[in-house]
């Protein structure tokens, strides 16, 4: 039951990352400048990073002859746990900075803590991926900024952005049964202790950047236990391609 | 004056002869600058469009390991990109303007990226044949006059070869892998092998510029020359793969040590040369889209940029 659990946490820590990173791959070579293109990139390459760090220890805890590429590629629709945020479309550079923003605060937040998980396999992963999620904050916040204070023009396709995302932001914190259990259990945190830290975070930087914060939200949710939007089957299209039409091989 | 000059330029040419690099601020032939500018800057283009057909398969890569080493390479090869615009800048032109001539089609690239990139194997096949092809001219450019290419050549070189080990590394995965992987290495040779030997460029006889480009060291090589080493090379590397070179005239030729091989369809080198390859008009649109799509995210860093430093003078007035 607590293995079940676990490798169910698991997935829940490692499927935002593939999705967000398999959107940022999306982008590779369509960047608005080579620097963007790069930093972008190499985002997309840490996040994968911590997947098959996540993926490669779920293998372990499932221990049926499960890898991290099966784990990653071979699961239905419904099986996957990432939130609604970050299987949103990459619409304009606007978009692309905002979702990264949303996801990357909570992202540190959440693995502030998790450095302290009584798993220490957790723990370590954690440890290391901090380092890199501090850069993907610092990058995102510093393009909120430029986006909100540019230009007239930038300064309103943020907020439309922003208008579309944040409906999808309080998702990150409605915890799961498997998180209130891995809570319970120490191994993870307390999502409602994170979110008034998180919408702290949230209003200095939107306020750097000219932006409001919308009122009147309501909020999307469902992709943690599931229900993903209509966007999620093509990323899966693409994501799992080879290995639907060649199974079994290796690469 | 004329005389002037005309000691400036021996003198230039002894030290080139003499094995000196030359720096950005040295005095050169403006023929020498052009000829740089216009190397150098295909070579930069080269990289940016070059990761548009490997781009292409960073979605649906087959498996985790392999997603992050090509997400890794597309973002060295955009590295590349940015040095080699910083060397061409040395010889007094913008990088902007240089962007310019490659979205409005005056400015050249390597015409391989103008062939498609249909299946995994592909990713393998550029690898090991696009990279292989690409360092021996790279190699050479770590010698040649011009300092600032030379330096970036030395980076760019160790992280190619980096590239072509994995590119075999792909297809030797394939060959050792079902039926089904094994045809698409070899349709994937098939598909890239002419196109690989067209990147050396037109024969010797075609190549007016190869007299003058030795003299001033861009080139150690003649193109023939290097097409030679480069078929040498390969040719063990894919008996290895288990895979056949697509040409039915390839043999070893003991006198000569080296193996000969068949005639080149130069129409096809040509025409790709003048845009109509498969993919030269999906690969310039896909390159104007970034930056038309772009460019009110550049306005915008810029705005903002003034706005600070604006208001960093307000604050200390």
């Amino acid at each position: 039951m607590e293995q079940k659990a676990l490798y169910d946490y698991l997935l829940l820590l490692g499927d935002n990352p593939t999705i967000l990173g398999q959107r940022l791959g999306e982008l590779c070579g369509h960047g608005p400048e080579l620097e963007t293109d790069i930093a972008l990139t190499n985002i997309s390459l840490d996040l994968f990073g911590q997947v098959r760090n996540y993926f490669q220890y779920a293998a372990e805890v499932a221990g049926n002859g499960a890898t991290e590429d099966s784990i990653a590629m071979l699961r239905l629709e419904h099986e996957y746990k990432n939130a609604l945020l970050v299987e949103q479309p990459n619409i304009d550079f606007a978009h692309v900075i905002c979702k990264q923003f949303l996801f990357d605060v909570y992202h540190q937040l959440l693995l502030n803590e998790l450095v302290n998980s009584k798993n220490d396999q957790i723990a370590a992963i954690a440890k290391k991926s901090i380092k890199e999620v501090d850069y993907h904050v610092d990058f995102s916040s510093t393009w909120m900024q430029r986006l909100g204070d540019g230009t007239e023009e930038s300064n309103e396709k943020l907020k439309k952005a922003v208008d579309f995302l944040w409906r999808y932001s309080m998702e990150l914190f409605e915890a799961t049964e498997t998180e209130t259990l891995m809570a319970e259990m120490g191994v993870g945190p307390d999502l409602n202790t994170l979110k008034p830290l998180y919408l702290e975070k949230v209003k200095e930087v939107f306020a750097l950047s000219n932006i409001e914060m919308p009122e009147k939200t309501t909020f999307q949710f469902g992709g943690k236990t599931g229900r993903h939007t209509e966007y999620m089957g093509y990323i899966l299209a693409e994501f799992q391609y080879m290995q639907r039409a060649y199974p079994n091989m290796q690469w | 004056m004329e005389n002037n000059t005309r000691d400036l330029e021996a003198e230039f040419q002894a030290r080139i002869d003499r094995g000196e690099n030359i720096e950005a601020k040295d005095w050169m032939p403006e023929k020498y600058r052009k000829t740089h500018i216009r190397q150098i800057s295909q070579h930069a283009h080269s990289e940016v469009v070059g990761m548009l057909p490997e781009g292409n398969w960073i979605s649906r890569a087959p498996s985790l390991r392999r997603k992050v080493a090509l997400l890794a390479k597309v973002q060295d090869e955009a590295g590349h990109g940015l040095y080699l615009y910083s060397a061409a800048e040395t010889l007094g032109i913008s990088r902007d303007e240089l962007v310019e001539q490659l979205l409005d089609g005056t400015a050249k690239y390597s015409s391989i990226f103008n062939y498609p990139t249909l299946t995994w194997a592909d990713m393998g096949a550029v690898g090991w044949l696009v990279d292989g092809a690409a360092i021996i001219n790279q190699v050479m450019l770590t010698k040649t006059s011009y300092g600032p290419y030379a330096r970036a050549m030395v980076r760019i070189c160790k992280e190619e070869s980096f590239h072509q080990r994995q590119g075999y590394e792909i297809m030797l995965a394939l060959c050792n892998g079902s039926e089904a992987q094994k045809r698409m290495a070899q349709d994937a040779l098939n598909r890239f092998w002419w196109p690989s030997l067209m990147m050396f460029g037109p024969r010797d006889e075609d190549s007016p510029n190869t007299e003058q480009s030795m003299k001033w060291k861009i080139k150690k090589k003649t193109n023939d020359e290097l097409r030679q080493q480069f078929v040498d090379q390969t040719v063990p590397q894919a008996d290895i793969l288990g895979l056949i070179i697509p040409d039915p005239d390839l043999k070893w030729n003991d006198d000569k040590g080296g193996y000969d091989f068949g005639e080149i369809d130069w129409d096809e080198f040509w025409d790709v040369v003048k845009g109509n390859g498969p993919c030269n008009q999906k690969r310039l649109d896909d390159r104007n889209a970034a930056w038309d799509n772009g460019k009110w995210v550049r306005e915008a860093a810029i705005a903002h940029a003034e706005k600070q430093a604006s208001r960093r003078v307000s604050k200390s007035a």
